[in-house]
């Protein structure tokens, strides 16, 4: 009874109010801690972007035209360049996904100690700059490179082998930067599947193969896309090594975007092309968003 | 109906009856540790044997080492007549219910249920028959089509056990199925299981670390410590006439009393033993104090065994209350009596002094020493 006469009382009321305020202030202060990278996203991203939206719009004379689209719709070039990029996307994905899939499987039947350390190695070439990495392998495959002197030192093959400045060279770097981002999610997902799932699948009669292509399999596929997904993204707007390892065999859209402003000086057709490739990008995120959860590309969730 | 695939395994209807389990000399090291230490074990056909022992005891490597998934150093397992020790795990036929059920999060309850009958081939339609029928038993009738996570733990511990019957395997195996499950869903799944078993008739080995579950639900229990089984008895046995002091204490409260043998005497605390059972043989005895078969002393002592003690305290647990006492050796004793309405008030307080009396039938000497 006490309580219930106690609840209106004036200092009830006016610690009602403090808690409130108490609260606000502490929601405040969170927001806070996030302010520098918001700003950080804000002028580097929203404005940037929008601004390229803008000119993309400006034709040659200054004035709205929609000319920077059209010249892509009317040249065949440009048609070309976008498969192009699709092509190179899709066989690295895929290359990734065959080389990626069984490293991530094979470590994630090791013990934790030893899968950390493999992960490690996995992780290393984060560590050394892109373009390090990527003139290494121009190092390695040109004509008269490392690999070409001992293959035909070796007496297994007569020629040099065509490895760089060709779709070869492109694909070999693409896939080597790549293959991380591929691997970790999809280690990830299978560190995460229970043994006992596949125990639990051998105790009613499942050989260790048919476990695999039954339990294991479905159970990782989430991380598998999720990299896949990354990877190929990644791709769509790589520019560093295909230009270097492909030397201007295999064009992307990216160095279409940068040969538009440093050759022709055209920003407007330039933007055009970012907006093109941006638009489609989003566009595969959609559609890969209504099969797979975005959230395990960054490893969240499960 | 019935197609081979996958080797040995199949739904074979002239073998479904139970079977003897054999194990024989198991021994499984971890570096020095002794996991399993020369284990050798019946388990009589359609019986429920619980493996029951603190954790790290090795009763769960002994499972694993049925289901297949532990590989020993040596010894001999037999299902039947069949030598199993190295069959992997797919071609044992065992129904396993695992600790956290272990069904597959992407398939529906129909589709875990209905896995193990797929691998064997069983036709569609068969196939959804017996997965239905597997459902109702464990009371989940047409709660196929859900999604693991849709279930609460209790479900998705039926769903399990499902799954685990469906292909009639003789012989079920089961990880403390029921630790996950709140207490009252625990206790009520003891009864399920326990009928189930007498319904299906299975050779079934449980394992756990509740001795009251084990004293509920098995014919036989078989107390593991260290690798070693330090005895297999029924339940009764077990609790009335344990064997050593590991499953004195293991099973039940008890607090023990050195005994020294006087002639032909036995006496503790000052106190000549009268008993009906039977005293092991050597010198190393103790005798084994339960707390409800110790009573309060109000009368004349009869036949029973009187122990002056004074009460240290007194606590009320609702329907029973628990006293505390010394002996003038300075042992720890406790009483347990039933509780009625006016009892508490003529208790003894603490610094009282009480005679604790013990009927010669619940005097049970034991042999000591290290188990």
């Amino acid at each position: 009874m006490a309580v219930t006469q106690m609840n209106t009382g004036p200092d009830i009321d006016a610690n009602a109010g403090g808690l409130r305020t108490d609260e606000q202030r502490e929601r405040w202060r969170l927001f806070g801690l996030s302010s520098p990278a918001l700003l950080i996203v804000m002028v580097i991203l929203v404005i940037p972007t929008g601004w390229l939206f803008y000119i993309s719009f400006v034709g040659a004379n200054g004035s709205f035209s929609m000319e920077n689209y059209a010249r892509m719709l009317e040249r065949k070039s440009y048609a070309r360049i976008f498969q192009t990029t699709f092509q190179v996307s899709l066989i690295t994905t895929g290359l990734c996904i065959l080389i990626g899939y069984p490293l991530a499987y094979f470590m994630s039947q090791l013990p934790v100690k030893w899968a950390n350390l493999c992960l490690v190695t996995v992780l290393l070439p984060f560590w050394t700059s892109l373009l390090v990495r990527t003139y290494a392998w121009l190092v390695l495959l040109q004509r008269q490179g490392l690999i070409n002197e001992w293959g035909m030192g070796m007496g297994l093959w007569e020629e040099p082998l065509k490895l760089v400045h060709n779709m070869n060279g492109t694909l070999i770097g693409m896939v080597h930067i790549m293959l991380p981002f591929l691997i970790l999610p999809t280690y990830g997902a299978m560190r995460a599947i229970d043994r006992d799932y596949l125990k639990a699948a051998a105790n009613l009669g499942a050989s260790p193969a048919r476990a695999f292509w039954t339990v294991f399999l479905p159970l990782s596929t989430p991380g598998l896309f999720a990299g896949a997904l990354m990877v190929f993204i990644l791709c769509l707007g790589f520019f560093v090594t295909p230009a270097i390892l492909g030397c201007g065999t295999v064009i992307l859209v990216s160095m279409q975007i940068v040969s538009n402003i440093e050759l022709f000086v055209n920003w407007g057709a330039a933007s055009a092309l970012g907006v093109v490739l941006l638009v489609l990008t989003l566009m595969v995120l959609w559609v890969a968003s209504r099969f797979v959860r975005l959230e395990q590309m960054t490893g969240g969730g499960h | 109906m019935i197609h081979q695939c996958c080797g040995d395994i199949s739904l074979n209807d002239a073998n479904r009856d139970a079977l003897p389990i054999t194990v024989r000399n198991v021994t499984k090291t971890y570096g020095k540790i002794y996991a399993l230490d020369d284990v050798s074990l019946d388990v009589k056909s359609g019986e429920f044997l619980t493996l029951l022992g603190p954790s790290g005891s090795g009763k769960t490597t002994l499972l694993m080492v049925l289901a297949g998934f532990t590989r020993p150093d040596r010894g001999s397992l037999k299902f039947g007549a069949t030598e199993m020790i190295r069959k992997p795990p797919h071609l044992r036929n065992v129904g396993m219910v695992f600790q956290n059920y272990a069904l597959f999060p992407h398939m529906t309850v129909a589709g875990n249920v209905g896995y193990p009958l797929r691998l064997r081939g069983v036709t569609r339609t068969d196939l959804a028959k017996r997965v239905e029928t597997a459902l109702e038993t464990v009371q989940l009738g047409g709660y196929g089509d859900r999604t693991i996570d849709q279930l609460s733990g209790g479900q998705k511990q039926r769903v399990a056990l499902a799954r685990s019957i469906v292909f009639e395997p003789r012989i079920l195996l089961m990880d403390e199925p029921l630790s996950a499950l709140d207490k009252k869903l625990r206790d009520r799944m003891q009864i399920e299981l326990r009928h189930l078993h007498e319904k299906l008739g299975r050779t079934t080995v449980y394992v756990t670390h509740d001795q009251r579950e084990a004293l509920t639900m098995s014919d036989r229990i078989a107390v593991v410590n260290h690798g070693r089984i330090m005895q297999l008895a029924s339940p009764q046995e077990l609790y009335e006439q344990p064997e050593n002091k590991f499953v004195a204490d293991f099973i039940g409260d008890s607090t023990f009393l050195t005994v020294t043998r006087q002639g032909a005497h036995h006496v503790a605390a000052g106190v000549t033993l009268k008993t009906t059972r039977p005293v092991p043989a050597g010198d190393d005895l103790l005798l084994m104090l339960r707390p409800e078969r110790l009573s309060l002393l109000h009368g004349e002592a009869g036949e029973a065994n009187v122990f002056d003690a004074t009460v240290t305290e007194l606590v009320y647990q609702g329907e029973s209350y628990l006293l505390y006492a010394r002996l003038p050796d300075g042992t720890e004793l406790t009483v347990r009596g039933a509780m009625r309405a006016g009892t508490f008030q003529t208790l003894p307080a603490a610094g009282d002094t009480a005679k604790l009396a013990l009927d010669p039938s619940d005097t049970v000497i034991i042999a000591g020493g290290e188990d």
